[in-house]
């Protein structure tokens, strides 16, 4: 039983980055309709940022607000104009091609242009061990999930509550009539980008310590979150944290229980029911089709 | 349209042009085929510094049968199937030698085009089935790893005295192949396996591999996978409060898994067949070398490069010609110790089946770096503890 | 297709028969490698570029041909019995996917695949008794054709090449008939055409069944061209390029495979000689390309065409309004 604790623990703490990732992911859905392939590598990005910024002699808080300016010109402001906005008339797919398109250019010119190895990035958290009840629980975990969960639970809280928020919903539900009602469509977008970066940052800051900083640890983060945003459902916020928790918990049960080979296809399976059986996810409301 | 068929008579003639060149004929022609990016990027990144450190040195000093080398070097993307592309092109350029893939995994695959195209191929792959396929062309430039196990089993269970140990090991050629031999090394031994804990290469998360190791109740741990992979595994260990001893192979106390690892490095021990804190005059040469030259210090995996080239180079002044065959048949009987060739580092021989035979070291990691604490003979006799 | 088109057409025809003749090895594995990977993005042209449908797991269908040839040929069997065995395979699978899949809205199907073909992926990964796991398969030989050995490259390249221009045929035939037809119709507005009494559902079935046939096909004729297949090439990754390669070369236009099999196979290639920047370059190709030709490589002639013809309109329509002026001015 223990172990099973252990597990969980541990699976949340895994899964509450992948909730982080998979709320920029959704949140650049609803508001652009931009399914991002490339949000694995902007969440690498970042963390080789700091690492930039720590081997200047900055602390890591420092690095962690001048990497968030930068991402968010860069990965916000940058990415929106350079490349949603020209293909936003022609759908989806060219933007989804685009993106695949630029996570090969972002990890392959790191590669080329830093460096091809991995590199140790400092941890937020000093290495302690609890011991409760027979389970070992690391402060590094609890302290990854309570950050992570309320960094969620402030962009949702923005979202809902704030004016602006209110109007990034309004633009996300029906883009003319809330320019019709005055709301300036284009910055409102511009603001879920924004947010995308933010969280993509943080989201660096808490997993690289364990993933290590290499130009491709944004794959398999990328995919985990992708799947994690659809499980919890495309076009709701609260879902991306349930479908990363999913993910990441089922994952560490599998590879314990069952096989590790099969651990990708616990979160696998789960996606595949939810896809076909309720495509909207877990929380997500059903879209209409329109006409 | 017209567009398409242009760019269809570019893509051929740039097909051409890529395809073939002659062989030079007052240059030595060696393809340096590694991983320079996916996993193995640090294995193959170094092996290929040591490599080019070798050509360096040696055409100062006035090449080989006085001809200088000349090393043309490509990305396998740590991609078997690439690997088998860059050694095809490389038997279309007519090269003398292939220096690499470094991993198993490649090798395996590679090398039976440089086996059909009858050029010597050294590697830095250590999976015990690379040299049992019967390929008279190629060369190890490190144990296989049906020499180093038996050395690490004797020492888990004549030094270490563990009664019982789990293995948590890569699930690829390397890994595989180590699992099978440290498993038969440890047969006839006082310790039990009681755990095989697999895991796959590119793993980031190793809770549930440590949980398990935890769960067997092992006196002690083996950790055997690639370089990035043991740094995770280390700090997981770390992290999880493992407390008993880890012990590994050469790719468990690497600088780079040391860098990699922090803290949780301090205290793995590992057989290590090159390192280059080993106190022998030659290495200790070497490394001063490698960090002038590139600034960092150097990995197992640059000393299997560098070796090799000069293994190359014993080889061919044995024969006295430029004749693949006969180098490649030299390669098989060669002796070379470091007072008549230093660049080699350490003396060795070969066998008919491409393995080499030299000493080896038992390394542990002390406040971040690797201290050798034994010296092992080549095959057979006991363990001499380090004088320093 | 205009004269233009049709002398084009003869002189790669002819590059395709002569050049390979003067390339060494690595040339001419290249340029087969090439022709696999055009068949497969044939396949993958006719379910997203005619049919519309967005399917991110090709590379699944092509796996399991590649697999299913390797698998029957270490059993014994020989190449050309598993050659339409591939294909069947691959056909019946993608019925049995496209079932359930195609129910789902368009940008939820390409979910679907990419999930389909994770999960093919993790059985060719992890089931070693079956597929040697991530040791793959090797040593797995060419074929021979009634006695000939298609051992050597030149030899087997011929093969490949003749199925390619098999194929296509075959496709061209397929586009042409009122199947074909009514498979545009789904792309252009599946709506339309359900009203006029087209069965979206079987179509869309048949399109995606026929696409991974395709991917079957072109996977058996890869496992004997590499001779060593492991699961690295079938994941997602490579569902992704081969997505890449239709898009790029244009989706719905039928020489679009050509052009985009090219850019994803032959360009890294060409870039090699960029070193380590190769792939950056062809990722920010690929996105550049999306922002400037959104619909691939191939609709430049086409909208050159709309440009003039805009440019044309407009100049009639001012010698219009011109004429209209003078007319009016006249008798003001």
């Amino acid at each position: 039983m223990t172990d099973f604790l252990q597990l969980f623990f541990s699976g949340m703490a895994t899964g509450a980055i992948y909730g982080l990732a998979a709320l920029g992911f959704t949140l650049l859905w609803q508001a652009s309709g931009t399914i991002n392939f490339a949000q694995g590598e902007f969440v690498m990005l970042p963390a080789f940022m700091m690492l930039a910024f720590l081997s200047f002699g900055a602390p890591l808080a420092v690095s962690f607000v001048l990497s968030v300016v930068v991402a968010v010109i860069v990965l916000g402001w940058v990415f929106k104009r350079g490349i949603v906005d020209p293909l936003f008339k022609y759908g989806m797919m060219p933007i989804v091609v685009a993106t695949i398109g630029l996570s090969i250019a972002m990890r392959n010119g790191l590669r080329a242009g830093y460096s091809a190895e991995a590199h140790p990035f400092p941890s937020l958290f000093p290495d302690k061990l609890y011991n409760i009840a027979g389970v070992t629980i690391t402060l590094s975990d609890v302290g990854t999930f309570a950050l992570a969960l309320a960094l969620v639970f402030a962009t949702q809280a923005f979202i809902t509550r704030t004016v602006t928020g209110r109007a990034m919903q309004a633009v996300a539900q029906n883009t003319e009539s809330a320019s019709v009602l005055g709301i300036n469509v284009p910055r409102m977008i511009f603001y879920a980008f924004a947010i995308n970066a933010v969280l993509a940052v943080a989201a660096a800051l808490l997993v690289t310590p364990t993933y290590l900083a290499k130009f491709d640890m944004g794959e398999s983060l990328g995919n985990k979150a992708f799947f994690a945003a659809i499980i919890g459902g495309f076009n709701n916020s609260r879902g991306a944290l349930l479908g990363g928790l999913i993910v990441g918990v089922c994952e560490n049960l599998a590879a314990a229980y069952i096989s590790p080979a099969y651990k990708d296809a616990v979160a696998l399976v789960i996606f595949m029911i939810v896809i076909l059986f309720k495509p909207q996810g877990l929380l997500g409301k059903k879209e209409e089709r329109k006409v | 349209m017209q567009k398409r068929t242009t760019l269809k008579l570019i893509a051929a003639c740039a097909v051409l042009a890529t395809a073939g060149s002659a062989l030079a004929q007052n240059t030595i022609k060696i393809a340096n085929i590694v991983e320079l990016s996916g996993g193995g990027a640090t294995a193959g990144t170094n092996f290929k510094n040591g490599v080019e450190l070798a050509v360096k040195e040696i055409n100062a000093s006035g090449g080989i049968l006085g001809k200088k080398i000349e090393t043309v070097t490509s990305d396998t993307q740590s991609n078997p199937g690439v690997a088998k592309g860059l050694t095809q092109k490389a038997v279309d350029d007519n090269v003398f030698a292939i220096f690499g893939p470094v991993f198993s995994g490649s090798i395996m695959v590679s090398m039976a085009e440089s086996r059909k195209a009858e050029i010597p191929n050294f590697t830095g792959g250590e999976a015990a089935s690379i040299t049992m396929q019967g390929n008279p062309y190629i060369f190890r430039t490190s144990f296989t790893q049906a020499t180093a196990m038996p050395k690490v089993a004797r020492y888990i269970s004549d030094q270490a005295k563990l009664k019982s140990i789990a293995i948590i090991y890569v699930n690829n050629d390397f890994g595989k192949g180590g699992l099978d031999m440290i498993k038969k090394a440890l047969e006839k031994s006082t310790t039990k396996v009681v755990a095989e804990i697999s895991t796959d290469a590119g793993q980031v998360d190793f809770s549930a591999a440590v949980l398990k190791a935890k769960q067997s109740n092992a006196d002690g741990v083996f950790a055997y996978s690639n370089e990035e992979e043991s740094a995770r595994i280390l700090r997981e260990l770390r992290k999880q409060g493992w407390n008993k001893p880890v012990i590994g192979e050469t790719t468990l106390t690497g600088q780079k898994v040391i860098e990699l690892a922090g803290e949780a490095a301090n205290g793995a021990v590992a057989h290590v067949g090159l390192t280059v804190d080993a106190p022998l005059p030659a290495i200790r040469a070497f490394r001063a070398k490698f960090e002038k030259e590139y600034k960092y210090i150097s990995d197992h995996n640059g000393m299997k490069g560098y070796s090799g080239i000069y293994t190359l180079k014993a080889a061919i002044e044995k024969v006295g010609k430029l004749d693949r065959k006969a180098v490649a048949v030299a390669m098989h009987t060669l002796k070379v110790s470091t007072a008549k060739e230093p660049g080699i580092l350490m003396d060795v021989q070969f066998d008919a089946n491409g393995d080499l035979d030299r000493e080896s070291f038992m390394v542990e990691v002390k406040n971040g770096k690797q201290e050798v604490v034994a010296t092992l003979p080549p095959l057979g006799g006991a363990a001499v503890p380090v004088k320093k | 297709m205009n004269n233009k088109s049709r002398l084009a057409l003869l002189v790669i025809a002819l590059a395709l028969l002569v050049v390979p003749q003067f390339l060494k090895n690595y040339g001419i594995y290249l340029l087969s490698y090439w022709l696999v990977f055009v068949i497969a993005t044939m396949g993958l042209n006719l379910t997203v570029g005619y049919a519309g449908q967005k399917s991110l797991g090709h590379a699944a269908f092509f796996g399991i041909g590649a697999y299913t040839v390797a698998i029957l040929m270490k059993a014994g069997i020989s190449f050309w019995l598993g050659l339409p065995a591939a294909a069947l395979i691959c056909f019946v699978v993608g019925v049995i996917l496209g079932f359930p899949a195609l129910r789902v809205q368009t940008i939820y199907l390409a979910f679907a695949t990419l999930g389909f073909n994770t999960a093919i992926w993790l059985v060719m990964r992890n089931e070693e008794w079956l597929t040697g796991g991530t040791f793959g398969i090797n040593n797995i030989a060419r074929p021979a054709l009634a006695g000939v050995s298609l051992e050597g490259n030149l030899a087997y390249y011929y093969f490949v090449l003749a199925m390619a221009v098999l194929l296509a045929l075959l496709l061209y035939g397929l586009l042409r008939s009122p199947w074909g037809k009514a498979f545009t119709a789904l792309r252009d507005n599946p709506i339309r055409a359900e009203s006029l009494g087209v069965d979206i559902r079987s179509y869309t079935l048949l399109s995606f069944a026929i696409g991974a046939a395709y991917a079957g096909v072109a996977g058996a004729l890869f496992a004997s061209l590499v001779q060593f297949i492991e699961p690295a090439p079938f994941a997602v990754g490579a569902s992704i390029m081969m997505y890449l390669m239709v898009v790029v070369g244009g989706p719905g236009y039928f020489f679009g495979p050509l052009l985009g099999a090219a850019v994803g196979v032959l360009l890294p290639e060409w870039l090699r000689f960029a070193q380590a920047w190769y792939l950056f370059v062809f990722g920010a190709a690929v996105v550049l390309l999306m922002i400037w030709l959104p619909d691939g490589l191939l609709s430049i002639p086409d909208r050159i065409r709309a440009k003039k013809q805009a440019r044309l309109a407009s100049a009639q329509r001012a010698a219009a309004a011109q004429s209209a002026a003078k007319a009016t001015g006249a008798t003001a």
